[in-house]
């Protein structure tokens, strides 16, 4: 009796005391795992040694000043610095434990998993109803039914659907900024990719359609791995569950973003952080 | 204070903020220091005059930590302060709750100090309050000081000292009992003392929640309800 009394009021300090965040990461499977990577633009390099476990079904945010290699880190994570002729790559990018600079690795099939948005919307000069549906028919589904379907669940994921449901058929172009940006991630999640990269998805946009990107990317991190590149620090702390801090190409500091926000272990991040010469 | 924490922000604004921040939060300690002295020097002597002004005086303990409130809110909302500069703001504003209660318990000793004044007391019932009032007054004063410099070392040290308060308050408290049993007419004097010892010793116990905030502040650890003996360990000193 006494014991069992003893149970129902004593409170475990000890994990009350642990940051959520290292929790998560524990439990979380591992989505890509970046080992000794290096990137040259012809001479110049661009990252040095990285070393990163992005944990999968999170927000991973990168942030650094600008030219620290975030951007071109990214762009590993899918293979777009293959179109930049000077860039070389030195090391191994594992997606589920494959590699994706492999000799075998379909590159079409590899952005199909690994979506992607850029800073400036850009929907293609077609109906809002034809962008989404566009990466299903470059597939050869044309079903009228699936495509409705795979339009209507994409619109929606991404917070788009209500304000365009009647204009279906309506330019793309015609759309605000905040709406544009919405309309190309639910282009981008049509073809239901494992990851989405996002660099710097809202610097664009004013700040209520900010808000609706930030509020999009915690709805899609229960189906998808987000990678999220931005200038706003703000941003990161908001939106992200983890952070990596970048510097000069280097990866400075990578940790739970309630750890990294309120208590950083390198001088390098915290000065970042808070805004002091490095 | 170390050379690393002396980096300035790129906002020069930003930076004179919070050192105008830091530097309220002293001079209201400083303040506060002052009442605590002046009340348990009126508390000893007796002196009517003295308690009254630390009485008269405590509304501007209260205005300076309304004040720095306010200056903390609009630091946090224009500011969004992250890291060592979140931790500040963080520990000014628990800081100054504490500092404007250790004003109401030098406000709550003059109130005894008045009463007292006016009943029959023994000589020797006062050495004991006189030795534990300048101790916590050292240990308010040594808070604050390690708030200032950033001294981590010295914040355990101030809460190290508020062991031998609490030991100092109980030995006290045992021989005002014996007061109470020996003449009933020492009852009401000896009844303020004990309050007023209470109050010092609560007084300790704020100046060791100061340091712990000092000790959040700089090492972005939180030590509250943890054993010292523990702390004392996490920070290589056993």
């Amino acid at each position: 009796m006494e014991n069992s009394q003893n149970k129902t009021h004593s409170i475990d300090l000890s994990n009350l005391n642990k940051a959520e965040g290292a929790a998560d990461k524990k439990a979380k499977k591992t989505c890509f795992t970046v080992s000794d990577l290096n990137l040259f633009y012809g001479e110049k390099q661009a990252l040095q040694t990285i070393n990163i476990e992005i944990p999968e079904k999170s927000v991973t945010a990168f942030i650094g000043p600008s030219g620290c290699g975030k951007s071109t880190l990214l762009r590993c994570f899918n293979r777009m610095n293959d179109l930049v002729d000077s860039a070389r790559i030195e090391g191994q990018i594992l997606l589920d434990g494959e590699d994706i600079y492999a000799k075998q690795m379909n590159v079409a099939d590899l952005r199909r998993r690994v979506g992607m948005v850029f800073q400036k919307p850009n929907p293609f000069p077609k109906s809002i109803y034809e962008n989404v549906a566009y990466g299903l028919r470059i597939q050869g589904v044309n079903g009228r039914h699936v495509l409705d379907e795979v339009v209507e669940k994409s619109l929606k994921g991404a917070a788009l659907w209500n304000e365009v449901k009647d204009r279906l058929q309506d330019s793309a172009l015609g759309l605000s900024g905040g709406q544009q940006q919405r309309l190309v991630i639910a282009r981008a999640i049509a073809i239901q990719p494992e990851v989405i990269l996002l660099d710097e998805p809202a610097s664009a946009l004013d700040p209520i359609s900010t808000l609706k990107i930030e509020e999009l990317i915690n709805d899609l991190k229960d189906d998808y791995t987000i990678l999220i590149v931005t200038h706003n620090m703000q941003q990161a702390a908001r939106v992200s569950d983890h952070t990596a801090f970048m510097y000069m190409g280097d990866l400075i500091e990578f940790g739970a973003t309630n750890q990294l926000f309120t208590n950083p272990s390198k001088k390098k991040t915290e000065d970042y952080i808070t805004g002091r010469y490095g | 204070m170390d050379k690393e924490n002396q980096s300035r922000h790129i906002s020069k604004q930003f930076d004179n903020e919070l050192e105008e921040i830091r530097n309220r939060v002293l001079a209201m300690g400083g303040l506060v220091e002052q009442q605590l002295a002046k009340a348990v020097a009126a508390l000893v002597e007796p002196d009517i005059e003295m308690a009254e002004e630390v009485i008269r005086d405590d509304y501007k303990v209260n205005a300076m930590e309304v004040a720095l409130d306010e200056e903390c809110t609009s630091v946090l909302a224009r500011r969004q302060p992250a890291a060592r500069d979140l931790r500040l703001v963080i520990s000014v504003i628990k800081t100054i709750t504490d500092l404007e209660r250790i004003g109401d318990e030098a406000k709550r000793i003059a109130r005894q100090a008045i009463d007292l004044a006016s009943l029959p007391t023994k000589k020797n019932q006062f050495v004991d309050l006189e030795r534990l009032g300048q101790h916590v007054c050292t240990m308010l004063r040594d808070a604050l000081d390690a708030f200032a410099r950033l001294d981590v070392e010295q914040a355990l040290d101030v809460a190290i000292e508020d062991q031998k308060v609490d030991q100092e308050y109980e030995s006290l408290m045992r021989q005002q009992m014996t007061y109470l049993i020996e003449d009933p007419r020492t009852i009401p004097a000896t009844l303020d003392i004990m309050w007023s010892a209470r109050a010092l010793e609560r007084v300790g116990d704020r100046s060791c929640n100061i340091c712990e905030y000092v000790i959040y502040q700089v090492k972005g650890k939180d030590i509250r309800h943890i054993s010292l003996d523990q702390v004392e360990k996490d920070f290589g000193r056993k």
